[in-house]
């Protein structure tokens, strides 16, 4: 119990389209220990992005709960859901979404703004985790500076920098080609190996799943567990 | 980086963008500050006007003369008392726009009417004797430094000499205040005899006939009686009480300051239209970027907060600029113009609306995208993409 960071119970989301009800899972239960890094993996359509969301408090399911270390976070108002993402989740994107008039120091600082820390502190934090994530040197750089590879890791970078629990990616590496989709991995690896960092990944693509601890197959809204990585 | 410092850079991703919108704020408020100013000193209530005396003018309009034998005709009247007349020179002093309000009058009986300027008896004597004496008000003497003694070349912007020359000599007989009303002393008159004789046109023509009446309480009797000996006539005219006649005056100017207020307003429609489409565009663009900073952390609270404070930030900086500028801008045009266009100013009261107008339009242009951007769903908004 104590190393329990998430636990998704009999979770359900329904969506209504029209007079029709469109179940896109029912019932789901997991648990997310601290310090994993799971992979999903599952068809297009699957409930990927869906379940990733209610993990992170994005979207509620319409069934069911989600706990975070032991709290409810699933019937959380929208301004504490808000607090609570701030404070415990760092998100990356398919497509970085950077600010695309900030530097790379100013988008990872980012999620700072939202903290008490002094204007030095939330510099000094910043720059460490672009030396985390490898890119010191390019700090003061646009996002049109820097290559999607670079763009993703100062992505990262804005993930980890408030120091949160649990990081979720939905398809990090879904727009880069194979050898700078593995440096960014290896970067993810090195945060969950290195720094403890609990990792929940969306991927499409079995080799980026591989640097994972554990991939679970969603389908047709039951998880197939298809055993270790090796 | 701060908060403080995103909006900033927000505010400023899209320069030429900004610019525009910054910049037709600043007109609108340039053309209010400047038309306010104008409307101010215009609309504000002429010489202090006597309820008792008539003034008989025109029918057709007050700037249409009348000719002089009417003057004899009126006197002829009952009730009428001291009758005198006065003609409008359109007179300035060296250049067109050192404009000085100037007539030419009966020297004898304007003094005994217009008991209000405080004139020694001596200035007064020699006003009437000096067939080129001239009575200046405090303010203008002030103004140009003319003294007692004086002689003052005085241009028409209408007549001419009969040598053709524009300009006729006046000795200042006197310098006068007016005991009833403040600003009653910024003009001059002078004989009108000699300012007649020596026109090239408009010869015998004046332009009103004031009269001082024994009985006041008679005094639209006596209007009617004096506008009926003239119906039919070459110039038939239209008898008032000084009052009346500045508030007819007044009403004139009265729809010059609806006319401002009009082109204010429809200046400010403009750029409410122009300013809000911008931020309403600004936010829809940043979508996903709102949809970003919320799955961050940052509340719907917030994010309003930033959105409205930008569009607060447009109109301030728009706002200021045409404010200072109309500020800038009626200074000069004060110091070229003297007197009259010297007294056109941005006073509190128009600054103060100015203000208001600026939150107001800052609010109104930022409110609808602000909310807006306060309600993007995440989810949808990912998902558009
Ligand atoms: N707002 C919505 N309204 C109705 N249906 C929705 C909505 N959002 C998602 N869905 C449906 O829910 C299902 C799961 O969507 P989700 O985005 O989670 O899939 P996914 O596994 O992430 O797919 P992909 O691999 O293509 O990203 C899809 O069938 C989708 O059409
Ligand atoms: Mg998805």
């Amino acid at each position: 119990m104590s190393d329990e960071l998430v636990k998704v119970a009999r979770a359900g989301k329904a969506y209504t389209r029209g007079k029709q009800k469109v179940s896109i899972f029912e019932g789901l239960d997991m648990r997310i220990e601290k310090g994993a890094f799971l992979a999903i993996m599952g068809p297009s359509g699957s409930g990927k992005t869906t379940l990733l969301n209610m993990l992170g408090g994005v979207d509620r399911p319409t069934s069911g709960e989600i706990l975070f270390q032991g709290k409810r976070v699933d019937n959380l108002s929208e301004s504490a859901l808000a607090a609570f993402r701030a404070g415990h989740v760092g998100f990356i994107f398919q497509f970085y979404n950077l600010m695309p008039m900030l530097t790379a120091q100013q988008n990872v600082e980012l999620p700072l703004l939202l903290t008490r820390l002094s204007k030095k502190q939330r510099r000094d934090r910043a720059a460490a985790a672009l030396e985390i994530v490898g890119l010191s040197d390019r700090a003061k750089h646009k996002p049109a500076e820097l290559s999607g590879g670079q763009q993703q890791r100062v992505a990262i970078a804005r993930a980890i920098v408030s120091d949160p629990e649990l990081i979720l990616a939905d398809e990090p590496t879904g727009d880069l080609d194979r050898e700078t989709a593995n440096e960014v991995l290896t970067v993810l690896q090195e945060l969950n190996r290195l720094h403890g960092k609990t990792i929940v990944m969306v991927t499409h693509d079995a080799e980026a799943a591989r640097y994972a601890k554990k991939t679970l197959h969603l389908d047709k809204g039951v998880f197939v567990e298809k055993g270790l990585n090796s | 980086m701060t908060s403080w410092g995103l909006i900033v850079k927000n505010l400023f991703r899209r320069k030429l963008r900004t610019f525009l919108t910054v910049f037709a704020i600043f007109i609108a408020f340039l053309i209010f500050g400047v038309l306010s100013a104008f409307q101010k000193t215009l609309t504000e209530p002429p010489q202090g006007p006597s309820a008792t005396r008539l003034v008989v003018t025109n029918k057709v309009n007050f700037t249409q003369p009348l000719p002089i034998s009417y003057v004899e005709r009126v006197k002829a009247v009952k009730n009428a008392g001291i009758v005198s007349h006065m003609s409008w020179f359109g007179g300035y002093y060296q250049e067109p726009r050192n404009f000085v309000v100037s007539f030419g009058v009966d020297p004898e009986t304007y003094v005994a009417i217009y008991s209000e300027l405080a004139l020694s008896d001596a200035e007064k004597q020699a006003f009437i004797k000096d067939r080129t004496g001239m009575l200046v008000g405090k303010k203008l003497a002030d103004m140009y430094g003319w003294k007692v003694g004086d002689t003052v070349p005085l241009k028409s912007s209408i007549f001419r000499q009969k040598d053709g020359s524009d300009a006729w000599d006046f000795k200042v007989s006197g310098i006068f205040t007016n005991t009833e009303e403040e600003n009653g002393d910024q003009y001059v008159v002078f004989h009108y005899d000699y300012f007649n004789e020596s026109r090239s046109f408009g010869r015998d023509a004046i332009g009103q006939i004031v009269v001082q009446t024994r009985d006041p309480a008679q005094n639209d009797a006596t209007a009617r009686e004096i506008d009926e000996m003239f119906v039919n006539s070459g110039a038939e005219t239209e008898t008032r009480t000084e009052a009346a006649f500045a508030a007819s005056f007044a009403a004139q100017l009265g729809d010059i300051g609806f006319i401002v207020t009009a082109v204010v307003g429809a200046a400010f429609v403009t750029i409410l239209l122009i300013a809000g489409n911008t931020m309403m565009l600004t936010v829809r663009e940043r979508t996903g970027e709102i949809a970003v900073l919320k799955t961050i952390g940052f509340t719907a609270r917030r994010i309003f907060a930033m959105i409205l404070t930008e569009s607060f930030i447009l109109a301030l900086l728009g706002g200021l600029l045409g404010v200072g500028f109309a500020y800038v801008a009626l200074g000069l045009l004060g110091g070229m113009g003297g007197g009259f266009l010297g007294a056109v100013k941005l006073t509190p009261s128009i600054l103060i609306t100015a203000f208001i107008l600026m939150a107001l339009l800052g609010f109104l242009t930022g409110f609808l995208p602000a909310w807006r951007a306060m309600r993007t769903d995440i989810i949808t908004a990912f998902a558009r993409k």
